[in-house]
């Protein structure tokens, strides 16, 4: 915040600034030679003491850090691998604190989840955690807080679910109406929140919380046999009509056994689609036009307008795409899997889909890591009872994960913003870059 | 602006944890003694249903069965309680579990677990499975025994105890979840009510939640409300299908001192409510524990029978309680419309 204006308010006294860079020319090397320890050290204590000392030109690894600034390699792999050793540490203590031994109790979630069945269960669910998040990072990437994600792939789950028990089409015509159905209808429930927002100025959060409420009673309404479920005579179940075999798809088993896989359940046929809507999602975001005003409107809304951004229309049309995507949550599981709505069809995924956004950063590679990370833990929640620890640990496990890692963001991030306003006022202190550019740039 | 975003990202994700999390009340399953000299021990794998032990209702029902037989035979046990969320292929992988960690026999509570149970029974050719509610009351495989269970009975006769006990002519009921399961229950109810005293007002049964939201099953707040609700709208009997959610109706009516009717196991006798007990007019029996135990029995035995069967009237499998002796005075019209049903004179809706 205060980069820009401090070499803007510097700029008028150059007089006062004037004398420093000759007090300190004689002695640019020293510091150079304290760097490569300091770098090791941790970082805010350790360049506090270079900064008393005085005025300094920049030293190289600083530089090398601001090169490389907030998108540094080093920093975006070093603080999640931080988060994630704090919070397993953290684990192992409750764990301790239960009464149980942390560390057999990991090695059984481990032996458990690396068997194939758990691989085949922990690649389905992360597909759908995937999908979720990504729906969700839609909305965060533009400060939209798409709480309705969940009623948003309910309902467009259940309608398109009965589209496609109720046709019989070729091969690929079925299926590929049913996804743009479900996407539609997504992105149609969405929408509702996002003209909500632009015309009445109804905050999102409320309307898609509520959204979530009456998609719940819309299915619980049409999901009755004597609309669109199927009479089935004694059964404890309530069913859409079952999607014909023409319009369901078939498990990728095959094409993983061709690469030499050979796994013994049933991986979804659309887990390619998850790969598809990240890249898409990466490329929208980063790449186009689109992406550039849709994280510039969640960055400064008022920056975006003057920079001719709609945020009205964006509100809209992101609402939209994260609802279309939302539509997709539900179908690997409905044309891989289950091939109807019921009530034993998946739910809550749109809230598991918040946390893992969060956790991924919002980043399509992230969260393709917090997917697989929170699917591991959920699919051997089960292991621990068997050890006799209670299945809630790996709830409160998920929590330590995100709180740990929201929290080192957020520490990684201040110590950043301290390390930049520092060696600006280093560089303001010295004169550093500014005095000697000023007077160059005013003499030609 | 940003910390906003931050701080409602936060607070929305523990909001999310928090739901998913709240929905489970599992408890550390206990393993037997297991001092089985000789005798080769059986080890039980039991995966629950949504709630799991502590539900006070179905579950614990079978938790009971269990205990019996822990008690009575050589057996050593194993518990795994489900998610509130979860797809088919959980429920799955459970199973397969408990399987692959040599119990058998196995059990599935909940017509959930009835197509990843035979699915899975499949694989283990040698483990005998139990599932509680069979779905359709249908199963497949010589391994797999179905109980399912006539919900409507054991409600016809308690519809009719609460018409015969009204003094105002109406009467209510409450559901947990708005699924058929519970339908059933409803439509029994009713039928008894009007079959006994044709005149009675039975009001709008009330579902506490719609799926996929269970905490109809749950939330004794809920139960609170809506017993309310339908004591404000004149009813003077009320008969709850809403598992632990039904502790607040029961604590409401009997607050109000009008009649409560229980449900799955006989409630007169539950800690939970011991305070209102004597506004239990009596409960509906599902005796999942008598399934449980047969089950195992069978297995413990050697006479395990591949297939379904049918818990109603006719073999005690469903009934109502007569603790407390709130019924007796009406006893011998119950017993008469019992006896109809079991001839098939009387043929109970089941929606």
């Amino acid at each position: 915040m205060s980069g820009p204006n401090d070499p803007a308010a510097g700029r008028p006294g150059p007089p006062g600034d004037g004398d420093a860079p000759k007090a300190d020319a004689p002695k640019p090397e020293a510091p150079e030679t304290e760097a490569p320890e300091k770098r090791e050290a941790a970082g805010p204590e350790a360049s506090k003491p270079g900064t008393p000392a005085g005025p300094e030109p920049v030293p190289a690894w600083k530089a090398i850090l601001q090169g490389l600034g907030p998108r540094g390699l080093a920093l975006k792999i070093g603080a999640p691998v931080l988060a994630l050793l704090i919070s397993l540490a953290i684990t192992m203590i409750l764990l301790r604190a239960t009464g149980a031994d942390p560390v057999s109790s990991i090695q059984s979630m481990i032996d458990y989840g690396t068997t194939q069945n758990s691989v085949v269960d922990i690649v389905n669910r992360a597909t759908r955690y995937y999908l979720s998040a990504v729906a969700v990072a839609i909305g965060f990437r533009m400060a939209l807080l798409n709480i309705g994600v969940d009623g948003q792939y309910r309902l467009a789950a259940m309608l398109a679910a009965s589209l496609g028990g109720a046709l019989t089409l070729p091969a690929p015509f079925g299926q590929l109406l049913v996804i743009f159905a479900a996407m539609l209808i997504g992105g149609l429930w969405a929408a509702i929140a996002g003209v909500l927002k632009v015309t009445r100025g109804v905050s999102e959060v409320l309307s898609t919380i509520m959204l979530n409420a009456i998609a719940t009673g819309l299915i619980a309404y049409l999901l009755n046999d004597e609309r669109l479920a199927e009479v089935r005579p004694g059964s404890n179940n309530v069913a859409t009509p079952r999607i014909p075999s023409e319009g369901r798809v078939g498990p990728l088993n095959g094409f993983l056994s061709s690469l030499g896989i050979d796994l013994p359940g049933q991986v979804y046929g659309l887990l390619p689609l998850a790969i598809v809507v990240g890249i898409v999602f990466w490329v929208v975001i980063n790449h186009t036009r689109f992406g550039f005003d849709l994280k510039v409107s969640g960055l400064s809304p008022t920056a975006a307008q003057a920079s001719g951004v709609s945020a009205r229309r964006m509100v809209v049309v992101t609402m939209i795409a994260s609802g279309a995507v939302a539509g997709l949550i539900g179908m690997p599981e409905l044309l891989g899997a289950s091939y109807e709505y019921s009530l034993n069809f998946p739910a809550g995924l749109g809230f598991t889909g918040i946390t893992v956004a969060l956790l991924g950063r919002n980043h399509p590679f992230g969260i393709a890591l917090a997917a697989l990370l929170f699917a591991f833990l959920d699919q051997t929640s089960d292991v621990l009872q068997e050890v006799d620890v209670p299945k809630e640990i790996v709830g409160v496990m998920q929590g330590v994960v995100v709180l740990t890692v929201v929290i080192v963001y957020e520490l990684v991030r201040r110590w950043e913003i301290r390390l930049q306003q520092r060696t600006v006022a280093d560089e303001l202190a010295t004169g550093h870059d500014l005095a000697r550019e000023t007077p160059a740039g005013s003499a030609s | 602006m940003r910390r906003g975003l931050k701080i409602s990202l936060v607070t929305v994700t523990g909001a999310a944890l928090t739901l998913s999390a709240s929905a489970c009340g599992g408890k550390k399953a206990d393993t037997g003694s297991g001092d089985g000299d000789g005798k080769k021990t059986l080890k039980i794998g039991l995966a629950f249903d949504i709630g799991g032990r502590g539900d006070q209702s179905f579950n614990d029902s079978a938790a009971a069965g269990l205990d019996k037989a822990k008690k009575d035979l050589d057996v050593k046990t194993e518990e795994i309680s489900a998610k509130p969320d979860e797809p088919d292929s959980d429920k799955e992988s459970r199973l397969r579990l408990l399987a692959n960690k040599g119990y058998n026999p196995i059990i599935g509570v909940g017509f959930a677990y009835t197509a990843s149970l035979i699915k899975v029974a499949k694989d283990f050719p040698n483990t005998k499975f139990l599932v509680v509610d069979a779905d359709q009351c249908k199963v497949e495989g010589a391994n797999v025994k179905g109980a399912c269970f006539s919900e409507e009975q054991g409600s016809f006769l308690v519809g009719a105890a609460a018409a015969l006990k009204s003094k105002t002519g109406t009467i209510g009921f409450i559901g947990g979840v708005n699924v058929p399961l519970i339908h059933k229950f409803e439509a029994g109810y009713a039928a008894g009510a009007k079959k006994a005293k044709p005149g009675i007002k039975v009001l709008p049964a009330k579902y506490l939640t719609q799926p996929p939201n269970f905490d109809g099953f749950k939330n004794p707040a809920l139960g609170n409300e809506a017993a309310k609700g339908q004591l404000d709208a004149g009813a003077d009997v009320i008969y709850h299908a809403a598992g632990g959610a039904g502790i607040g109706v029961i604590k409401t009516v009997g607050e109000a001192k009008k009649w409560a009717i229980g449900v799955d196991s006989d409630q007169y006798n539950q800690p939970a409510v011991a305070g209102a007990k004597e506004f239990i007019l009596t409960s509906m029996i599902k005796h999942v524990d008598l399934a449980v135990y047969d089950f195992v029995e069978s297995v413990a035995n050697g006479s395990f029978q591949a297939g379904t069967k049918k818990y109603d009237l006719s073999n005690d499998g469903v009934g109502y309680s007569v603790s407390g002796g709130k019924v007796d005075d009406i006893k011998s019209k119950l017993d008469a419309f019992k006896a109809d049903i079991v001839s098939g004179k009387i043929t109970v809706p089941t929606k």
